[in-house]
């Protein structure tokens, strides 16, 4: 598997969150200013990566060897919850000022499909490795973060624009991802 | 009382939907709306499990220690997933394979944790089985709704059947249209809400 392909792939072509619809939430929730959503991507890459090594390893070495794949999504759900509170203690302890800029986005992140369902499709894709799985992780953060600043971007500016009442606050804000999925699509013969 | 029993049943459906109100569990509303059978599919999947998590948080409420509830009621929610994941791999493996990653993908949808959390842990079996229902037929509402639209816009058919000749506009059955469709339902919604205050 080339690296390469796989970075590309995963932040323009098939972007986490505007062509696999993984992550809607936190990309709705946070994206009101872009200082918020530069903190959120932070976590997420952090929590994504661990994740996906820690899954990874948990799905070839316990749960293929058993015979018990029916419980991935139990153990993936329990090993990332387990984790997200496992970075905020740590964080706590070695590292204050990153806690202090991440801490309160990573208890959201446990609801965050995006990190499981990163997880999940790493392990479920039979050319990955460990090594092609953190890649996949990391360009897949990345993908979310640079969705999540480009519509932060752009939701600072949509609070001037003079619209009809009705389409105020979310609606507009679902017309704009819309338009900016359908930009990304302009990608889609890279890959 | 049967009064207010009657409402924690209907505020689901349109007055605290929580698709288009509460705008919980984004993610399979956008995902798996490209035809109307497939959010049809999803959101009587996640029916099942609100309802039955619902019923087992309910009926735990008095043992789960107060600290570690929100492990529990993940642990409740994945196996109520997983034994739904595992009957639609038997029975309907076509949905299945379509709805694909998103089914797995219940555990995380926040409206079952929120109903669990913030209802079923505070209240009877009876009530919490009530607001599960209503609020499972609220969402699975929403899904039928966005992928009927999707589906005629996109591929001029409904459920399956081609009611007209021709292409329809592609972009509706892609990612941009599930975005697009989604806000314009809201911004209807909003409007008639609205009309209604006044």
């Amino acid at each position: 598997m080339d690296y390469v392909l796989i970075i590309i792939s995963a932040i323009f072509v098939n972007n986490i969150v505007l062509a696999k619809f993984l992550g809607v939430c936190p990309f709705m929730g946070v994206s009101t200013r872009l200082s918020t959503a530069v903190g959120m991507t932070g976590a997420v890459t952090f929590v994504m990566v661990i994740a996906t090594v820690f899954t990874y390893l948990i799905q070839n070495y316990v749960l293929v060897p058993y015979g018990i794949e029916f419980m991935q999504t139990i153990t993936f759900i329990l090993v990332i919850a387990f984790l997200v509170q496992l970075v905020e203690i740590v964080l706590k302890k070695v590292s204050p000022p990153l806690y202090q800029a991440l801490g309160i986005y990573l208890p959201l992140i446990t609801t965050n499909c995006a990190v499981l369902g990163v997880a999940i499709l790493a392990v479920g894709n039979r050319d990955f490795g460990l090594m092609e799985s953190v890649v996949f992780a990391a360009a897949n953060a990345i993908g979310f973060g640079l969705a999540l600043a480009t519509f932060a971007g752009l939701r600072e500016h949509m609070e001037l624009a003079d619209i009809p009442s009705g389409m105020k606050g979310i609606p507009i804000a679902f017309v704009t991802a819309g338009l900016l999925a359908l930009a990304f699509m302009g990608f889609s013969g890279i890959a | 009382m049967n009064e207010n029993r009657k409402s924690i049943f209907t505020r689901g459906l349109i007055k605290e939907n929580a698709v288009f109100v509460m705008l919980l569990g984004l993610c399979p509303v956008l995902g798996t709306t490209t035809s109307a059978i497939n959010g049809l599919g999803m959101g009587i999947a996640t029916l099942f499990v609100l309802v039955l998590s619902n019923l087992v948080v309910s009926m735990a409420k008095s043992f789960i220690p107060d600290k570690v509830r929100i492990p529990a009621y993940i642990v409740i929610i994945a196996s109520f997933v997983t034994i739904i994941q595992l009957l639609m791999q038997a029975y309907t493996p076509a949905l299945y394979e379509s709805l694909g990653i998103f089914i797995p993908l219940i555990v995380v949808n926040c409206l079952i944790l929120g109903r669990a959390e913030a209802f079923a842990s505070k209240n009877s079996l009876l009530d919490s089985l009530l607001d599960g229902l209503g609020m499972g037929l609220g969402f699975t509402f929403a899904l039928t709704l966005l992928g009927a639209i999707r589906e005629i816009l996109g591929s001029l058919s409904l459920f399956g059947f081609s009611f007209m000749e021709g292409d329809g506009m592609l972009v509706f059955v892609l990612a941009p249209g599930g975005f697009l469709g989604l806000g314009y339902i809201i911004a209807v919604m909003n409007r008639l809400t609205k009309k209604k205050l006044k």
